[in-house]
C-alpha cells in the first residue's frame, strides 16, 4: 500500500505575476482514496491540470505511475481517468454514442465495448436511460456519465475534480459509495478535490488542505479519529488563522 | 488491435458525421447547389449568340461552361470564388471554441491522444467534406452540360476542371484553415465567425477599392517613359496579389482559359509576332505556380499558428 503513484515536485505554476501553485510537494500512494480541500481559487484545479499535462508547470514536475505528465501526457492519460468539474458531452448524439466515442479514442474494440458501456451506465444508476440524447440529460446525469465515461478505459488512478457538484443529497451518499466501492473492490487510487468538507472526510483515506497555492497539512482520517479531534476543527483553525473565515 | 482504428480516424469519422448532420451543412450545401444551377443557366444561355471562328479559347468549348455567362449571372468560377470562403469560414469557425464552451475539449484531451490530432483531424475532416463537394459539383456542371451541348468534353478539359476543383479545394482550405485560426483565439463562435467575415469582405470589396484609390494616387504621368509605366503596373499587380481571392481568380483564369499566357504585364515586344493559340495544360499550371504557391502559403501560415496556439494552451473545463 506504500507505492508512491502520483508525486508532485515542487510543483509551481505562475500567471503574469500572480501564483496560483507554489511549490507544492506531495505523495499519493497506490490504492489511497486521497483528498484535497480548499476554498474556491485555491489551486486544486490548476494541480490537477498539470498531473494531467493540460498546463504546464512553471517550474516543478509531475510523475504518474513514473511517467513525467509534461513529457509523456500521452502515458499518463492512459492510466488516469479525469472528471472535471463540469463535464462536457456531445448534446446531439446519446449517452451510449459519448461513451462509445471515448472507448473508440481508446482503442477498445466495439464489442468489448458495448458491454462494457452497459455495466458501467448500471453501475452509476444510468440504467435504461444510455438511449437518451446527452442533451437531455441533467447536470447530475451528465456527473455520472462522466463517472462512466472515465472507467471505461481501466483507469489505475482516477481524478474527480469537484465531482458532486449539482447532484442531490441522496446523490451524493450514492455518489461516495461508489468511490468507497471502487477503491475497495477495483483497486483503484482515487484523488478527490472539493471544498465541501463534509464530503471529503466521508470519501477519504487522507487529506491535504489548500489555500492560495499552498499545502497546509496533511491529514490521516484515521489517526484524527484516534486522537478525538475533528477535521471542520482543523479546518477553521487553518482558514481562521489568515483572518479569513471560510462556510 | 487488428479491429480497432487510430484515435486519429476515429475523430475525422466523428467530424464528418457531424458536418453532414448539421443543418449549417445542409443550407451551405443548397446554396451551392443554386450556384451551380444558376450559373450553368446563365453560361448555356451564353453559347446562344454565334461563336467568333478566331477566338483560340473556342476550342476550349467545354470550359466554356465554367466562365461564360450571358451578364445576368457570374460565371461558375466567379461564384466559387466568392462563395468558397463563406463554405469555409461556415465549416471552421467554431470548430475549438464550441468544445471548449461545451466542456468536451478538456474531456477529450484527457483521452490518451495527442494534442495535435484534434486539430489535425478536424481539419481533414472539414476539407474531405470539401473536396467531396466541389468534384460533385463540378462534375454535375460537366454532366447537366454534356446533356445540354452534347459535345463532350477532351480528357484535355477534363483534367483542366479536376485542378480547377483541386485550386478551388486549395482556396477554400485557406478560409477553412483563418476561420480554425479564429476558433482557437475567440472563446465567442460569433466573435471567430464574425472576424472571419470581416476578413473575407475585407478582401472581396473594400481591397479592390482601396487599391483602385492607391493605383489613382500614384499613377505615372502621359508622358511617363514605358519603363516606369511598366513597374506602375507590376506595384499594381504586387498590391492586388496579396489578396487570396486575387490568387485565386488568376489561377482559375489561367487554368480555365488556355490562351491566357501571362498574368502579368506584358511589353509591346513580348506580344509583337506571337500567335493566339492556347497553351497545353501543363504550362498553364505553370503560368499560375506563383499564386499556388502563395495559396499554399497563406494556408500553412494559418494552420501553423492555430497550431502553435492550441498546442501550448491550458485547457480548462468550460
Amino acid at each position: 500500500m506504500s507505492d508512491p503513484i502520483i508525486v508532485l515536485n515542487d510543483l509551481t505554476k505562475k500567471y503574469g505575476d500572480y501564483t496560483a501553485v507554489d511549490h507544492v510537494n506531495l505523495t499519493i500512494n497506490q490504492g489511497d482514496v486521497f483528498g484535497m480541500l480548499g476554498p474556491n481559487g485555491a489551486g486544486k484545479s490548476t494541480t490537477i491540470l498539470m498531473m494531467l499535462g493540460l498546463t504546464e508547470p512553471t517550474s516543478g514536475n509531475v510523475e504518474i505511475c513514473g511517467f513525467n505528465s509534461t513529457t509523456h501526457p500521452i502515458d499518463v492519460k492512459r492510466k488516469v481517468g479525469y472528471l472535471p468539474e463540469d463535464v462536457g458531452f456531445y448534446d446531439n448524439i446519446t449517452g451510449i454514442e459519448n461513451l462509445r466515442y471515448t472507448a473508440q479514442l481508446n482503442g477498445i474494440p466495439t464489442a468489448k465495448a458495448n458491454i462494457k458501456i452497459e455495466q458501467l451506465l448500471k453501475r452509476v444508476g444510468l440504467e435504461g436511460q444510455g438511449e437518451k440524447k446527452a442533451g437531455k440529460y441533467s447536470r447530475g446525469m451528465r456527473q455520472r456519465l462522466g463517472l462512466a465515461d472515465v472507467l471505461i478505459k481501466d483507469p489505475q488512478i482516477i481524478i474527480l475534480d469537484e465531482p458532486t457538484s449539482g447532484i442531490d443529497p441522496a446523490g451524493v451518499v450514492e455518489f461516495i459509495n461508489l468511490i468507497h466501492e471502487l477503491s475497495e473492490k477495483d483497486g483503484l487510487t482515487i484523488l478527490f478535490s472539493s471544498h465541501i468538507l463534509d464530503q471529503v472526510q466521508k470519501a477519504c483515506q487522507r487529506v491535504v488542505l489548500f489555500n492560495k497555492g499552498q499545502l497546509l497539512a496533511e491529514i490521516d482520517l484515521a489517526e484524527m479519529k484516534e486522537k478525538g479531534e475533528d477535521l471542520s476543527d482543523i479546518y477553521s483553525q487553518y482558514f481562521e488563522e489568515g483572518g479569513k473565515k471560510h462556510e | 488491435m487488428n479491429n480497432t482504428i487510430s484515435p486519429f480516424w476515429v475523430i475525422v469519422n466523428k467530424e464528418i458525421a457531424d458536418h453532414l448532420k448539421s443543418w449549417r451543412f445542409l443550407i451551405l450545401l443548397f446554396i451551392l447547389l443554386l450556384t451551380c444551377m444558376g450559373s450553368l443557366y446563365s453560361a448555356l444561355h451564353g453559347f446562344k449568340t454565334p461563336i467568333k471562328s478566331e477566338d483560340p479559347n473556342n476550342a476550349f468549348f467545354f470550359l466554356k461552361l465554367f466562365t461564360v455567362s450571358d451578364g445576368s449571372l457570374p460565371s461558375f468560377a466567379i461564384f466559387i470564388s466568392f462563395l468558397g470562403p463563406l463554405l469555409g469560414i461556415g465549416l471552421g469557425f467554431d470548430l475549438i471554441n464550441t468544445e471548449q464552451n461545451k466542456g468536451t475539449l478538456s474531456r477529450l484531451l484527457s483521452q490518451p491522444i495527442h494534442r495535435d490530432c484534434i486539430i489535425n483531424a478536424k481539419f481533414l475532416a472539414a476539407l474531405s467534406v470539401i473536396s467531396i463537394l466541389f468534384f460533385a459539383l463540378s462534375f454535375l456542371v460537366m454532366g447537366f452540360g454534356l446533356l445540354y451541348i452534347g459535345i463532350p468534353p477532351t480528357a484535355s478539359e477534363f483534367w483542366r476542371v479536376v485542378f480547377f476543383d483541386l485550386v478551388s479545394i486549395l482556396y477554400v482550405a485557406f478560409w477553412l484553415n483563418l476561420s480554425i485560426l479564429f476558433s482557437v483565439c475567440f472563446t465567442q463562435p460569433a466573435t471567430s465567425a464574425l472576424s472571419s467575415i470581416a476578413i473575407w469582405l475585407f478582401f472581396s470589396i473594400f481591397y479592390p477599392m482601396i487599391i483602385h484609390l492607391v493605383a489613382h494616387a500614384t499613377s505615372p504621368s502621359e508622358m511617363a517613359t514605358p519603363h516606369e509605366i511598366y513597374h506602375f503596373q507590376e506595384f499594381i499587380m504586387s498590391l492586388l496579389q496579396l489578396s487570396p481571392s486575387e490568387l485565386f481568380n488568376e489561377a482559375t483564369t489561367t487554368l480555365l482559359m488556355p490562351s491566357v499566357r501571362s498574368l502579368g504585364p506584358l511589353t509591346m515586344q513580348q506580344v509583337q509576332g506571337a500567335i493566339p493559340g492556347p497553351l497545353p495544360l501543363g504550362q498553364s499550371i505553370l503560368v499560375a505556380w506563383p499564386q499556388l504557391t502563395g495559396l499554399i502559403a497563406a494556408t500553412v501560415i494559418c494552420f501553423a499558428l492555430s497550431y502553435f496556439l492550441f498546442m501550448r494552451r491550458e485547457v480548462r473545463s468550460r
